[in-house]
């Protein structure tokens, strides 16, 4: 590869060189010739390439169309991804026609009015007319535009319908979580500052409350221990102090929690936690909602054209109605390896390009199979062991520790 | 004023050479130094595209050109690391878009234009605009410097959203490098400011008597209305710079809130990082049109003058420029439509975005007309802003689309949106570049460039340019995001293996095609055919100064305005074309103006 490209560039900076050169020898050769304004070759022939341009570009797009329009996505997995469609082959439409027609009046006009010493431009400043005319019908087409896309807009916005199913997609550098809200419907509170090894969407509960406290208790002492130890007035026991201090910050506000109601401590325990791939039924609503734990990330599934940013700090939802299990995606698109993807796709770091799961669409039956085998919160969270004191370290544990 | 006041016409000092080119305070010298400087940012921006096509081409394959740029740290075996793609393409859209289409064309194009066509002796400041040089010049050198500490350049997309730029923790752009972008971006707005309120000043106090403002070329109402915009959307990036310097640095919380990274808990509560988005968009989407309103200005000039025909529709041009500056400052929640705003507040920006369509189409229309019945010399500065009403038309019909919240769900951060803005802003914008280069060359420099050169470096960027972007928007199409190292994690995207590769051949074609005009520039300023005075028959007033730079422009008296600048043509006229200072004949109409 690499000396296939170096011997294409030496080739190119040989061209490059060698057109240079006959450049060089015909302007010696108009020696005293005026190079200021074009010659006449030099306006026919430029005004030609635009013809050929224009002519070229339109078979460019063609090309692409005819090589390319049937790899991008397939018909649309969700209920409003099909009013979205329609919508987009309308804008296509509009835009199309505006694109070929303004480009063949650009360059057959720059291809017919080519200089001539003979004659003079006509002497045109404007036409109220017709500018009023190109104001209007502009004008006319995008208020069309936008009471059709708003109004898609609107539905699609719109709350998630009574029954829909919950699920949290909860981002992180640099992969997804899909929590479920269990058979009380309902997803468990949780906060950032109880998130740890074994609790990673930080879900508050009466049983993660008294662990993690305890863990992070366990720590302090630790450190209190290491700093007794620590030379006095060295930089580690400033380290030290500063980390008890946030630590016990940390503790009080955990504290705050358990002031919470017994529904809310208790809504947790059922949900359910899982990574890589995740199921929905089909032909039922969906209500996501995001939270992210770092950085702004993007829950992006573009066969149900769906996306939502997940922001740290704030929730935010989406929701649809899935029409197409997965088996019979394979059937439409032809391809048994088929799967629905979420992709993040907020720019969130060097693994950005790899942060996925496989959405799984099936019957109502299968789900309901599936979700069943699928391990509550309360029966995954394992407290932290004996002495175990480093649960904070960010490391792929986690994931494993839920999916046992 | 006083300075222009003081450079009377005879009154010649001599300079050192030290005031002349580095410490000047004329805006001819000021305005090469922002090309030169623009220049070698370009050629950096544009040599990092390059690196990053090679993996977006070719990806996971080794190259020793990247081994080579960027050594065994970034891109061990010649393999592009995940870290360095990301830093490669948020200073390549740093650059383009603040560095060479901000700083190096208004900074280029301002200072040169608008006093030699308002018929002013300089800037209303010289001391100012030399300053607003020299900030430029800080910042782009540590810009530069930033590609070379430890932890990498600033990585988190030209956006630089927090909380991923504001935490060291989160990559390692976000370290040092971050710093310094933030450093160097203050510096820039700093030098923006300083530059656009000089314009401002000088296009409304330093106008030659009968300069009225209806006479003025489009190509200073647009410089003028770009300095506007710069002027009132730039401080609102710098304090989002700012409350970002603080959020990084001392511990305050504008932006961060309920953030668990690398292990720890993070103090900062109360944040939002959607409210760095509005302040940066609030600057971000006016940044558009202060890319593209000085493109669209000389695009207007050159086919005038090269059609020999007045501009159609003059009045409705400034019009169109008036109404996209203020639709400008209303539409910046189009970049954040899935951000989780209000609806009804994505409807409200979803209806001022398609607004701006009705400007810009009469803008397209009014250059088509232009061209009808023309009489056509194809310069090269004539085939760029051809070029330049082509890509402004094919970048902007996708504009409909993304602008519909709808459908921006399903497009936004695809290729989609990279192929559309890169081709209304980007490549319109350095299209124009080029045609304000070729075009006032032989202002600039005193010499005409090599029109064969021109010629073959405008074909192969034109084509070259819509073939690395045209194919994006199937890309974005098929869903696949933006910023993505590699598209092989998803077997969906495996079909356009071979079209990306396309895409990087034009790219790399493309860039080498530069070189061609970095040649013909360099060897026209030495070795160019020397210029006359008014090469293209042009009416403006910078064609009546000596060829020769002098201090204050005209050596006599500055001239008096008669007429608009688009007597193109005109019936009953010897030539085809009658310059601004020649009086009106008795029942003569002043242009397009009045009726």
């Amino acid at each position: 590869m690499v000396t296939f490209l170096i011997i294409v560039a030496i080739v190119l900076a040989g061209l490059a060189i060698m057109q240079l050169m006959r450049v060089f020898e015909g302007t010696t050769k108009l020696k005293g010739g005026d190079n200021t304004l074009p010659t006449n070759s030099e306006n026919i022939y430029q005004s030609r390439m635009m013809l050929a341009f224009v002519a070229g570009y339109f078979i460019f797009f063609a090309w692409l169309m005819a090589e390319f329009g049937d790899k991008l996505l397939p018909e649309s997995a969700s209920e409003h991804g099909v009013v979205l469609d329609n919508l987009l082959n309308f804008n296509f439409a509009i835009i199309t026609l505006v694109f070929v027609i303004t480009h063949v009046a650009l360059f057959y006009f720059a291809y017919k009015y080519v200089f001539s010493s003979e004659r003079k431009a006509l002497f045109f400043t404007h036409s109220n007319k017709l500018e009023l005319l190109w104001t209007t019908v502009p004008a006319v087409f995008l208020a069309v535009i936008i009471v059709y896309g708003l109004n898609a807009w609107w539905d699609i916005t719109d709350d998630a319908p009574a029954g829909s199913l919950n699920i949290e997609l909860y981002p992180k550098q640099f992969d997804w979580t899909a929590r479920y809200a269990g058979s009380d419907t309902t997803l468990g509170a949780s906060n950032y500052n109880m998130i740890s090894g074994t609790n990673p969407l930080g879900l508050i509960t009466k049983g993660s409350i008294a662990a993690f406290t305890a863990e992070l208790r366990e720590e302090v002492v630790g450190l209190k221990e290491q700093l007794e130890a620590a030379p006095k007035g060295g930089l580690k026991e400033e380290e030290l102090t500063e980390t008890i201090a946030k630590r016990e910050r940390q503790l009080k506000r955990i504290a705050t929690f358990e002031s919470l109601n017994e529904a809310s401590l208790a809504a947790g325990n059922d949900d359910v936690l899982v990574k890589n791939e995740f199921y929905i039924p089909v032909n039922r609503s969906v209500n996501f909602t995001f939270r992210s734990r770092d950085v702004i990330h993007s829950a992006y599934m573009p066969h149900f054209r769906a996306q939502m940013n997940c922001v740290p700090g704030m929730t935010t939802s989406f929701n649809f109605l899935p029409t197409f299990t997965t088996a019979e995606m394979r059937q439409k698109t032809g391809n048994d390896e088929f799967e629905y993807y979420l992709l993040c796709n907020k720019i969130c770091g060097a693994a950005h390009y790899n942060m996925k799961m496989v959405i799984k669409v099936v019957s109502e039956e299968e789900y309901n199979n599936w979700i069943s085998e699928q391990k509550t919160f309360a029966e995954s969270f394992q407290p932290a062991e004996e002495g175990m004191t480093e649960v904070n370290q960010p490391t792929g544990n986690e994931i494993s520790m839920i999916e046992q | 004023m006083a300075t222009a006041a003081a450079h009377n016409t005879d009154h010649h000092h001599e300079e050192t050479f030290v005031s002349k080119y580095i410490f000047s305070m004329d805006h001819k010298m000021i305005s090469k130094q922002f090309l030169i400087t623009g220049m070698i940012m370009a050629v950096i921006g544009m040599i990092m595209s390059s690196l990053f096509r090679l993996q977006l081409g070719w990806q996971g394959e080794s190259f020793a050109v990247l081994n080579f740029f960027l050594g065994d740290k970034w891109a061990p075996d010649g393999i592009l690391d995940p870290n360095m793609y990301l830093a490669l393409v948020t200073i390549h859209g740093t650059i383009m878009v603040f560095f060479l289409l901000t700083g190096g064309l208004s900074g280029t194009f301002a200072n040169l234009l608008i006093p030699l066509q308002i018929g002013a002796r300089d800037m209303a400041s010289g001391f100012i605009n030399m300053l607003s040089y020299w900030f430029f010049l800080a910042s782009s050198v540590i810009m530069v410097f930033s590609l070379f500490v430890e932890t990498g350049p600033a990585s988190g997309g030209w956006t630089v959203y927090p909380p991923l730029s504001a935490l060291p923790q989160a990559m390692p752009g976000s370290g040092m490098g971050m710093t310094l972008w933030l450093v160097s971006m203050s510096l820039f707005i700093v030098s923006s400011l300083l530059g656009g309120l000089n314009y401002v000043v000088t296009v409304i106090n330093l106008r030659t008597k009968g300069m009225t403002m209806t006479r003025l070329p489009l190509s200073v109402w647009a410089l003028f209305v770009t300095a506007i915009i710069g002027v009132l959307s730039f401080p609102v990036l710098f304090s989002a710079a700012l409350l970002l310097i603080f959020d990084r640095m001392f511990g305050t919380s504008f932006y961060l809130s309920d953030i668990h990274i690398a292990g720890e808990v993070l103090e900062q509560t109360g944040g939002s990082p959607i409210l760095y988005e509005h302040l940066f968009w609030f600057l971000g989407h006016p940044e558009v049109y202060i890319v593209l309103l000085p493109a669209l200005g000389i695009t207007s000039e050159v086919i005038a003058t090269n059609a020999r025909k007045p501009i159609f529709g003059y009045r409705a041009m400034i019009g169109s420029i008036l109404a996209i500056a203020f639709l400008s400052f209303i539409v910046w929640g189009h970049h954040m439509f899935i951000t989780g705003m209000n609806p009804f507040l994505g409807a409200v920006f979803t209806f001022t975005t398609l607004l701006i369509a009705i400007p810009s189409a009469v803008k397209a229309f009014n250059y088509i007309t232009t061209l009808w019945k023309g009489n056509i010399r194809f310069t090269p500065a004539m085939l760029f802003s051809i070029g330049m009403v082509s890509t402004f038309i094919s970048g902007g019909v996708t504009g409909i689309i993304l602008a519909d919240s709808a459908l921006d769900i399903n497009l936004h951060d695809t290729y989609f949106v990279v192929a559309h803005f890169h081709i209304v802003m980007g490549l319109s914008a350095v299209l124009a570049m080029y045609a304000g280069v070729y075009h006032w060359f032989p202002k600039m420099y005193g010499k005409m460039m090599n029109r064969k050169l021109g010629y073959a470096h405008f074909w192969l960027t034109f084509v070259c340019a819509y073939g690395v972007f045209f194919p994006q928007h199937f890309l974005g199409l098929a869903g696949v995001p933006r910023r993505y190292y590699t598209n092989s994690e998803f077997p969906m995207f495996d079909e356009f293996v071979g079209l990306n590769e396309l895409v990087s051949i034009f790219a790399i074609v493309g860039a080498l095609a530069q070189f061609i005009f970095m040649f013909n520039f360099f060897y026209s300023m030495a070795r160019g055919q020397k210029a006359t005075e008014n090469p293209w028959g042009s009416n403006t007033l910078e064609w009546t100064t000596p060829v020769e730079h002098i201090h204050g422009n005209w050596p006599g008296p500055l001239p008096t305005v008669h007429r608009w600048a688009y007597d193109y043509s005109k019936p009953g006229k010897e030539q085809d074309f009658v310059p601004q200072t020649v009086p009106l004949e008795d029942g003569e109409m002043d242009g397009g103006a009045g009726h």
